[in-house]
This record gives C-alpha cells, sequence and structure tokens, in this order.
C-alpha cells in the first residue's frame, strides 16, 4: 500500500510532465491538422535555456532562489514561444496549402535540425544540475517504508494544475480561445468573420511552446540531467498521450499524459524497468482498438 | 437598356470583372454596382457565375480582370481584389454567408455571435496579454459584445437558445443565425448566398422580415442571391440577372420579370426554325 502510494505520487508528477507537452502536440493538430514532431525538440531547447539563463543569473549574483527560478521560468518562457512561433513561420507557413505530408516531413526536418544544433551547440555529453530544491515531506511511515512527497513533486504538480486551469480558462472564456475554436472548425468562415487566421496559428504553436517551456523548466529541476536527446523521448511519450486522450482534445492531452504517467510508473515499480515504453505505447494500441479516436476525443467527421 | 434603380449611395462598384478558370470564363465582363440601403439580388439560372462574383468580392478568388472597389460613407476606398480575406471584413466591413450552412457547430448560439466580434474583442483586451496582466479592463468590451450577440439573436428569435450548441437548431434558425452573425461583424455591405435555400414558406417569410429589418436599421447594402423568386420579388429594389457569367438584364423585379432576354435563359429560346424550345441547363 505504501510503495503504491509512492509510486502514485511519482507517477503523477511524470505524468504532469507528459501532459503539458502534450497540449502542444494536441492544440496543434486540432488547429492545422499536422503533427508538430519538432515539438519535444521545443521542449527539449527550452530545459537547456532554462539552465543556461539559471547560471547565467547565479553568476551575476542573484542567490535568492526562489527569485532566480521565478526569472528563469519567465524568460525560458518567452525564449521559448519565440523558438516555436519561428519554426511555424519558417517551416510550416510556407507549406499550408501544399500536401497533406508536406508539413509532416519539414516536422521531421525542424526536429532534426533542432536536435543537432543543441548537440553541436551545447555538446553531446548530459549537463548535469545538482538538486535545487531540495526537502519533502513525510506522507506515513509503516513498517520501515516511508511514503514521501518531495517539495519539487510538490511544485510540479501544483504549477501543472495552475496552469492547465489557467489554459482552459483561456481556450474556453477569452476571445483568443475562441477565435482559436472557431479556426479549428472552419479556417475559412473564421477569415471571412475577421479574424486573423494566420496569427492565430502562431498563436497556437507560441502558447504551445510556453507549455512546453515549463514542462522543460520542471524537468531540468526534477531530474538534474538534461542531453540534447531528452526531446525525442519525452515528445514521443507526450505524443502517445495526446492519441491515447484523443488528439484535438484538449482535457484529452492532460488526462493522457496522466495515464501514461502513471502506467509507466506503476509498471517500473511492478514488472520491470526495461518494458516500461512497451507497456505504455501497448496501452495505446488496445485504447485506439476499442475507442478508434482516443479517450475524450470526438469521431472525425467530414466537413461538408 | 439597363434601367437603374439605384438611388442611394453607390457603395459597391464592379468593373469589367472576369473570372477565368483554365479555359473556361465563368464570369465575362461584369459591371454593376450596388447603393447603400438597397437590397441588390443577383440572380440567373445554374452555373451562371453567381457564387464566383460572391466569391471575388470576398477574397476567395482573385479575378483575372477588372475592379471591385468598395467606397465607405467616410469616402474611404478599398480595393477589394486586393485584400486579404479577413481584412475585407475586417477593414472593409464586407460579411458574408455561403450557400450550405457554415456555423462553428461545436460552439454555442452566443459563441459563433462571439467570433464575429474578435478584432474589438482583441483590441479591447490587449491582445490578450494586456487582459491576462490587468493592464487594460476588459470586461466593459465584453460585457458589450455579449449585449450586441443578445441583441441579434433576440432579433432572430433564439435568445432563450443562447447557451445551446448551434448544430442542435433546427435548419431555419441555423440559417438567420447565420445572418446575425454575420451582422455581428458590423459590416456596410452583407453579402447574402441563397439565404432562403431549404427554406419552407413560412422560414423565408420570416427571413424575408428580417433582412428588411436590416436594411431600415443598420442602413446597409445586402447583396443577395437567390433562386426562391418570391424572396426577390418581395423585397429587392434592384436585380441583376446574369446567364454565362454576362449580364444579360438588371433593374428593379418586375422590369426583369418581363424582359425577353430573362425568360430566353430561364425557359430556354425558340430557335429560328421553331421547333420549340431548347431549355438551357
Amino acid at each position: 500500500m505504501e510503495y503504491f502510494l509512492q509510486q502514485l505520487i511519482n507517477g503523477v508528477t511524470l505524468g504532469s510532465i507528459y501532459g503539458l507537452i502534450a497540449i502542444g502536440y494536441t492544440m496543434v493538430y486540432g488547429i492545422i491538422g499536422m503533427i508538430n514532431f519538432a515539438h519535444g525538440d521545443i521542449f527539449m531547447v527550452s530545459s537547456f535555456i532554462s539552465l543556461i539563463v539559471f547560471l547565467a543569473l547565479l553568476s551575476l549574483g542573484l542567490t535568492f532562489i526562489p527569485l532566480a527560478l521565478f526569472l528563469v521560468l519567465v524568460i525560458s518562457m518567452v525564449i521559448t514561444a519565440a523558438y516555436g512561433w519561428t519554426v511555424e513561420r519558417l517551416a510550416y507557413r510556407p507549406l499550408r496549402d501544399s500536401f497533406r505530408l508536406a508539413p509532416l516531413i519539414t516536422a521531421i526536418g525542424m526536429s532534426i535540425v533542432l536536435q543537432n544544433y543543441v548537440q553541436i551547440a551545447q555538446g553531446a555529453r548530459v549537463k548535469p544540475l545538482p538538486p535545487i530544491i531540495k526537502g519533502s515531506y513525510t506522507l506515513m511511515e509503516h513498517d520501515g517504508f516511508i511514503v514521501q512527497i518531495s517539495n519539487m513533486q510538490i511544485i510540479i504538480i501544483l504549477t501543472t494544475l495552475i496552469l492547465m486551469l489557467g489554459f482552459s480558462w483561456l481556450i474556453s472564456r477569452t476571445s483568443l480561445g475562441r477565435s482559436q475554436r472557431a479556426c479549428e472548425q472552419d479556417r475559412t468562415m473564421a477569415a471571412l468573420l475577421g479574424v486573423n487566421v494566420d496569427r492565430t496559428i502562431s498563436l497556437t504553436f507560441v502558447i504551445g511552446a510556453a507549455l512546453a517551456s515549463v514542462a522543460g523548466f520542471m524537468y531540468l529541476l526534477y531530474y538534474g540531467v538534461i542531453d540534447f536527446y531528452i526531446g525525442f523521448v519525452a515528445g514521443i511519450k507526450a505524443f502517445t498521450a495526446a492519441v491515447l486522450g484523443g488528439i484535438g482534445s484538449l482535457p484529452g492531452a492532460m488526462l493522457g499524459g496522466l495515464i501514461i504517467g502513471l502506467i509507466e510508473t506503476f509498471w517500473s515499480a511492478y514488472f520491470s524497468i526495461e518494458y516500461k515504453d512497451v507497456a505504455a505505447f501497448a496501452t495505446l494500441a488496445i485504447v485506439l482498438i476499442f475507442m478508434p479516436s482516443g479517450l475524450l476525443g470526438k469521431p472525425e467527421v467530414e466537413k461538408v | 437598356m439597363n434601367q437603374s434603380a439605384n438611388q442611394g449611395f453607390p457603395l459597391l462598384k464592379v468593373e469589367h470583372l472576369t473570372m477565368r478558370f483554365g479555359g473556361l470564363t465563368a464570369i465575362d465582363d461584369l459591371s454593376f454596382s450596388a447603393a447603400q440601403t438597397d437590397i441588390t439580388a443577383i440572380i440567373g439560372p445554374n452555373g451562371a457565375g453567381k457564387t464566383t462574383v460572391f466569391n471575388c468580392l470576398t477574397g476567395f478568388y482573385k479575378p483575372s480582370e477588372g475592379m471591385i472597389s468598395l467606397t465607405h460613407p467616410d469616402r474611404t476606398r478599398f480595393l477589394l481584389e486586393r485584400m486579404d480575406d479577413f481584412r475585407i471584413c475586417s477593414k472593409a466591413r464586407v460579411a458574408r454567408t455561403f450557400q450550405n450552412i457554415r456555423l462553428f457547430a461545436g460552439m454555442t448560439l452566443l459563441e459563433n455571435l462571439l467570433v464575429a466580434q474578435h478584432n474589438q474583442l482583441m483590441k479591447a483586451s490587449g491582445f490578450t496579454i494586456g487582459a491576462l496582466l490587468g493592464l487594460v479592463s476588459y470586461q466593459p468590451h465584453e460585457k458589450q459584445a455579449i449585449e450586441l450577440a443578445r441583441h441579434w439573436l433576440d432579433k432572430i428569435g433564439l435568445v432563450e437558445r443562447a447557451d445551446d450548441h448551434a448544430a442542435d437548431l433546427p435548419y431555419g434558425d441555423q440559417r438567420r443565425l447565420e445572418i446575425a452573425r454575420a451582422m455581428c461583424t458590423d459590416p456596410l455591405m452583407l453579402c447574402l448566398d441563397e439565404p432562403a435555400a431549404g427554406l419552407n414558406p413560412k422560414e423565408s417569410d420570416q427571413l424575408n422580415r428580417l433582412l428588411l429589418d436590416i436594411r431600415r436599421e443598420e442602413q446597409i447594402a445586402i447583396l443577395l442571391i437567390e433562386h426562391d423568386m418570391s424572396v426577390v420579388m418581395e423585397i429587392s429594389d434592384h436585380v441583376i440577372v446574369i446567364d454565362y457569367g454576362r449580364k444579360i438584364s438588371s433593374g428593379t423585379a418586375s422590369y426583369v420579370r418581363n424582359d425577353k432576354k430573362v425568360i430566353a435563359a430561364y425557359l430556354g429560346v425558340e430557335n429560328e426554325e421553331g421547333q420549340g424550345a431548347e431549355v438551357k441547363p
């Protein structure tokens, strides 16, 4: 029981990070119907930006850690959002009216570009960061087994929760969110109502990248090790999460992220750590057999 | 020949509009104008090029030749053929509907009407960022937008269904909701592509009244493609008949109804040998 609880906490933490990345996949798919394979690498870039900004702030003499971390988060969000915007502008917008596979291919190309760029600029070796946020709470103790939740885990879960609430509000209540949903349903009609579709799509990429940068920031602090390759694995997992939850559905992405995180953690804990990815992807395959549009996705309706 | 019924300020001027698709000339040297506060109907047999005219007006197609100019009452002139589709709506203030219904089906009625007011709201909210940081007061604008949306919902008699999904409405209501949504963009010219298609006589009567109301209260130009002659005859001030992309007649409804060319285009002409009528598709 204690072991289960401990794994549950770990799983929710991991799931939060996946969920934040998955939102970027699902939003972009929803609005322009393409899979942005470079999104995982945007996440990776953001964790590097966080590390660099953090070290820079430290060397500038900012030693008050909470303020430093807050500044790192804000700066990293802004720079990563610029990356997201640039990727869309360079690689996807020129191909907007091209055949369906073209942006998919440039997405994969963009992913490779970002990986190699970071590998060359930052080196291929892993970058460590000593734990910054220490301390944890003991929730219960039984037969010598301790259930703990670390401060870092609390921060990750709370930040994700707040971001997701804010983001849901943005999509459902604001004019920006309404125009995004309108573009999702009928881009032509949205344009005829005066919505600047190109700008709305750019903003979608910017928001997705900003959320991924929060994930990248927390990944860096939680695991303490990053390299140029983390974006690939995390990206594929988050993409799986988005598909599992129903691609195009925002609550689906959040739920999918949570489920993938939990499956991975529990499989590693109770069965074998080597096969955790197999378990995650097998779950996806099984769910898609019985629910082809994912857990919360709507069946694809042909637009007439 | 062309009897002009334009009285008001000439809002729209289409000159020598030609649209070719490869070897096919869909519109051939078409010129007409539409006055503010007039209801102008464009009629013609199937495939005459009516919808193509609308597509040129709203930036869907770039015309092969010709000029489409829209002059606002403050004398600002817009050349529609050179503008992006979303600017035609937001700057030149032209709104349109389609032959098929294109509501945002997954959104509520109110949201459909609020999307149409997107630009004002984005500006008011400092492109969302300002409002998120609390720099600008966004609430009054949002309230105003909702009020306008409710005004139009009230006009089409759907105010109590404001929070239902647009997809759940019956067909006739969806048609009127589209017009209400177009009106929420605050247009000076409203282009309606077969608004009465598929409506029963009662609904089509409601539509007539709605359009006459809009013309009277909003003082805007309405451009109308229609097959339903009861609508055309009852409400239009000016009718333009096109066939094979050319204007064959124009004038008041009663004038074009009796024009031989129009009758010929619709019913076919007797050929010279007198072997009977050939009905064009």
